[in-house]
């Protein structure tokens, strides 16, 4: 399949068209973004440094990464699982299970957050069993990682699924039909194809886990240097009428999404050669 | 389970999801690939569908079946008083019409959007396309202060609509604004995957065939990411409605005017009503479930016509 | 970690086994000591800086006492929302909340005895704040009390009652002082309640968000807030406005108590004990008004004499039956509050 490879935009239409994208993109994403900024830097840079290096900063910075570093991994897997079988294969009941992929993005993060409460809370369905043998879900580091997958599921899932859908078996098949084994085939066949979009999700997840605050506030229990993740070290800074130091962690988390952007530029680098040689095919 | 490779019913329950490449090719064009064989022949079925649905029973399913037998401990009387309570049904109301509009604006935006980042060259490209991705990122309660900052009557944005008596933050137009922020990167991250992958020989050949760039992009282009847009405009409703962090700084939440279902939710937790709570949580979800079944519906059609 | 150390705060077992993994433990130096105990303090938001002080205050005083200082680990939200948490199974070993009705519901599932208010001093509230006006630099509309509120083109700034406890009182005083100045006709206190709330064009859902919202967004002639959070915004935010004085306010009492089944499961009984009784001792209660908390203790507050005017204030238990009464008549779905809200938005 031959891809259209990007140019500089030439035509009066392409150039509105641009113009339309800068703009929105400018006014719906960057003003926000610079007035986190503004605020964050609004006192000079010592505010701004303390803000971030204050120990419990850094353990909400932790405690952020670990959970993000505990449920995209599961919900990597489990979407390219899922993607598998339901672009893959023919089966009853494939309708049913996409809307199910889809449930938790209809849910409120408020419910996101609730339902663990109401399985794993004091007076949940398993509350008691889980209180006599001494196990903490909720209000512990496993509550804040269920509530971040169940918020984060369907992303890679969802990227993926359109893409394989699109490219077909056919290289699959005929890796199979050649003598391939099962691992080979992912990893020779699929895997590079759906390499751009396994990122994206990957990407979307680990964003959207990190930034996560409606759910996690439920079964958190916010305990300051323990169960404090970013967002809510955030919003207790900020009700503390510390709105410098709020802002300036939230700067983070916006610095950290961008990291997680130059990486993808780095790989998109790294593989370059990879990449054109997919194209040509 | 069937082994045929021809289209089948088996294929228009596949194509729920509407992602087939037929739709979009004008038959005889290039032979259609063959999108699915049996089972046989790829390996992982079983491994691959066991992970998938363990996954969501305990993930999804487990919580919601907590989540739905939790409120019926007052009745059925219980729960349709407080779903068919004026306040809630207006706040149903708001939750769903704003959400609409704003995934429908981001719907062109967002395909624009991913439009001039996979065609087009230009310095700075690949910060754009890094902070489209923000709004995953900010916490949303940060989304909000910032916004109502900008949007209020004193603020950079808003004071340029004050003079002419128009109020942004604290009115519906206020969560209206939220709302588009946080649904903009899922249109644009549903359309954009497509979009780089589109087959540019199918491009070229309307070209050469005497189609303008415009009619090429209405009438080859844009059927085939059909599918794709009308998943991201599904994930942005959805996800529009169910919002809470970043809407209620900026929305007023004046009862029957401003007040989104979630806050009822938060506010009936308030109340220790946790049966209220899952009742209106059930409504919003059934509300959502159905119209996430709709749009699948219209895929299914949209991939029927594109393959007619 | 030994097993009976592990049952002493099985709270942090968990993050603490998870934190080992990722090399993390920096952050939790002071498991490694088992003769340390800690203490969880659940507490309401803008308590932080008093408690941060208050913990290390009484960590060396407790330590002087030949024990070992024990550490401690904070909580802070709202405070409705964190008696939820406590409820659904979060450990408090004490509980420092913004109103005795959130405590109330932690005891009315057991977790603590349903007398807990007789067990310290004073009512268990070791300090207070109350409630008052925060109006526009020079006080352009003129606002002195609480009849001013409901003129014609006066704006008022305040959270929702449903979401927020500080909301709860400024509705209580707002009432009381209509049900005094129309000599106790709840037809006319009601009326001007539905006033009131038609001057309202904005409804955060916590004391934070409205004082942003009148502060920094610059919404509305006049903000009722908690006198603490008053005191500290005009320490912080400098001189844009200015504190009014009504003519009554409310003894906005912020209780505390230690959580039984909790301190004895942790065995942080003595500990928890000490802790709150400790709140009471002079020092403590001087740390409380340098925070901007009324103290208990009338001699310390006499000594703040300047930064506490007198005013007279009315009691949630003597002037309103207490809050479960209030609540019922007021704040529950249905109540006045939900009867004034749709009468005047519906429309």
């Amino acid at each position: 399949m031959k891809v259209k490879a990007p140019e500089a935009p030439k035509s009066p239409a392409a150039l509105g068209l641009m113009a339309f994208a800068l703009f929105w993109i400018a006014l719906i994403i960057v003003l926000p973004l610079i007035n986190v900024l503004f605020e964050a830097f609004r006192t000079g840079v010592a505010p701004y440094l303390s803000a971030i290096l204050e120990p419990d900063a850094v353990s909400a910075i932790k405690l952020t990464l670990l959970v993000a570093a505990i449920a995209v991994p599961l919900n990597a897997i489990f979407g390219i699982a899922a993607a598998w079988c339901i672009t893959r294969f023919e089966f009853k009941g494939k309708g049913l299970l996409l809307s199910i992929l889809d449930l938790p993005f209809t849910l409120s993060p408020v419910i996101s957050g609730l339902v663990w409460i109401l399985l794993f809370g004091a007076h949940g369905w398993f509350g008691s069993w889980l209180d006599a043998n001494n196990i903490r879900i909720v209000f512990a580091l496993p509550g804040l990682v269920i509530a971040t997958v169940l918020v984060t599921l369907p992303f890679v899932a969802r990227e993926l699924i359109p893409l394989m859908l699109d490219q077909g078996t056919d290289e699959e098949i005929a890796a199979v039909t050649l003598g391939a084994r099962g691992w080979d085939v992912f990893f020779r066949i699929t895997l590079p194809n759906i390499k751009w979009a396994l990122t994206y999700g990957v990407l979307l997840c680990t964003a959207r886990a990190m930034g996560e605050f409606g759910a996690v506030s439920i079964v958190s229990g916010h305990i300051r240097g323990l169960t404090n993740t970013l967002p809510l070290h955030i919003e207790v800074l900020y009700n503390e009428y510390n709105t410098v130091a709020a802002f300036a962690t939230a700067s983070i988390l916006a610095g950290l999404a961008v990291v997680t952007l130059i990486l993808k530029t780095l790989l998109e680098w790294r593989f370059a050669d990879e990449l054109s040689a997919h194209r040509r095919h | 389970m069937t082994t045929d490779t021809n289209l089948s019913a088996g294929d228009a329950r596949l194509e729920t999801n509407g992602r087939s490449p037929h739709q979009i090719k004008p038959e005889g064009f290039k032979p259609p690939k063959a999108t699915h064989r049996t089972q046989h022949v790829l390996p992982g079925f079983h491994a691959s569908l066991g992970i998938t649905l363990t996954y969501l029973s305990l993930i999804v399913l487990l919580p919601l079946v907590a989540l739905v037998l939790r409120p019926w401990e007052a009745g059925l009387d219980g729960f349709i008083r407080t779903v068919t309570d004026v306040r809630v049904v207006k706040a149903l109301q708001l939750s769903f019409t704003t959400a609409f509009w704003a995934a429908a604006v981001n719907l062109i935006a967002g395909l624009v959007v991913a439009w001039v980042l996979t065609r087009y060259e230009f310095p700075g490209k690949k910060i754009i396309d890094a902070i489209v991705d923000l709004p995953f990122a900010l916490p949303t309660a940060v989304a909000g202060v910032s916004l109502s900052s900008l949007y209020a009557p004193n603020g950079w944005v808003g004071s340029l609509f004050d003079p002419f008596g128009i109020k942004i933050a604290y009115t519906p137009i206020g969560i209206f604004i939220a709302l588009v922020f946080i649904g903009l990167p899922f249109v644009v991250r549903s359309v954009q995957p497509v979009l780089a992958e589109f087959d540019a020989e199918v491009e070229e050949a309307a070209l050469t065939l005497g189609a303008t760039p415009m009619q090429t992009a209405i009438k080859v282009i844009l059927p085939s990411l059909a599918p794709a847009l009308i998943t991201g405009f599904s994930l942005a409703f959805a996800r529009a409605v169910g919002e809470y962090g970043s809407v209620i700084f900026i929305a007023g939440n004046m009862p029957y005017i401003s007040e989104i279902s979630p806050l009822l939710i938060v506010i009936k937790l308030e109340e220790f009503d946790y049966a209220g709570a899952a009742s209106v949580a059930i409504a919003m979800l059934a509300l959502s479930f159905t119209i996430l079944l709709v749009t699948n519906f219209v895929q299914v059609l949209l991939s029927r016509r594109g393959r007619a | 970690m030994t097993k009976s150390d592990a049952s002493r705060r099985q709270f942090l077992k968990t993050v603490t086994g998870a934190a080992l993994m990722t090399g993390a433990a920096s952050a939790l130096t002071a498991c490694g000591k088992p003769a340390t105990q800690s203490l969880l303090n659940v507490s309401f938001d803008p308590t932080r800086e008093f408690y941060s002080a208050y913990n290390s205050l009484f960590a060396k005083k407790y330590a002087t006492g030949g024990k070992a200082a024990p550490t401690f680990n904070q909580s802070h939200g709202g405070s409705g929302k964190q008696a939820r948490a406590v409820v659904d199974g979060l450990k408090a070993d004490v509980l420092s909340l913004a109103l005795a009705h959130d405590i109330d519901a932690v005891a009315a599932t057991g977790l603590l005895a349903a007398d807990w208010a007789s067990r310290l001093p004073n009512n268990s509230v070791a300090y207070n704040s109350t409630i008052l006006l925060l109006v526009r630099k020079g006080n352009p509309k003129d606002i002195k009390d609480w009849g001013d509120l409901v003129k014609p083109g006066v704006q008022v700034i305040t959270p929702n009652p449903k979401t927020s406890g500080a909301a709860r009182w400024n509705y209580l005083v707002a009432y009381g002082w209509a049900l005094r100045t129309n000599n106790g006709d709840e037809a006319k206190a009601q009326a001007y309640l539905e006033a009131l709330f038609k001057n309202v064009p904005v409804l955060d859902t916590g004391a934070r968000g409205a004082t942003t919202t009148f502060i920094q967004r610059g919404q509305g002639d006049v903000l009722i807030n908690w006198e603490s959070e008053a005191l500290m915004s005009a320490a912080k935010d400098g001189a844009q406005f200015d504190i009014v004085y009504p003519s009554l306010s409310i003894a906005a009492d912020t209780p505390v108590a230690w959580v039984d089944k909790n301190v004895t499961a942790n065995g942080t009984e003595a500990l928890a004990k000490a802790y709150l009784e400790g709140l009471y001792d002079e020092d403590a209660q001087t740390l409380a008004a340098q925070h901007f908390y009324r103290p208990t203790n009338p001699d310390v507050l006499k000594s703040f004499a300047d930064r506490f005017p007198a005013i007279e204030q009315l009691n949630i238990d003597k002037d309103f039956g207490g809050w479960t009464t209030a609540n019922a008549r007021h704040f529950e779905q249905g109540a006045l509050f939900d009867q004034i809200s749709a009468k005047i938005f519906k429309a």
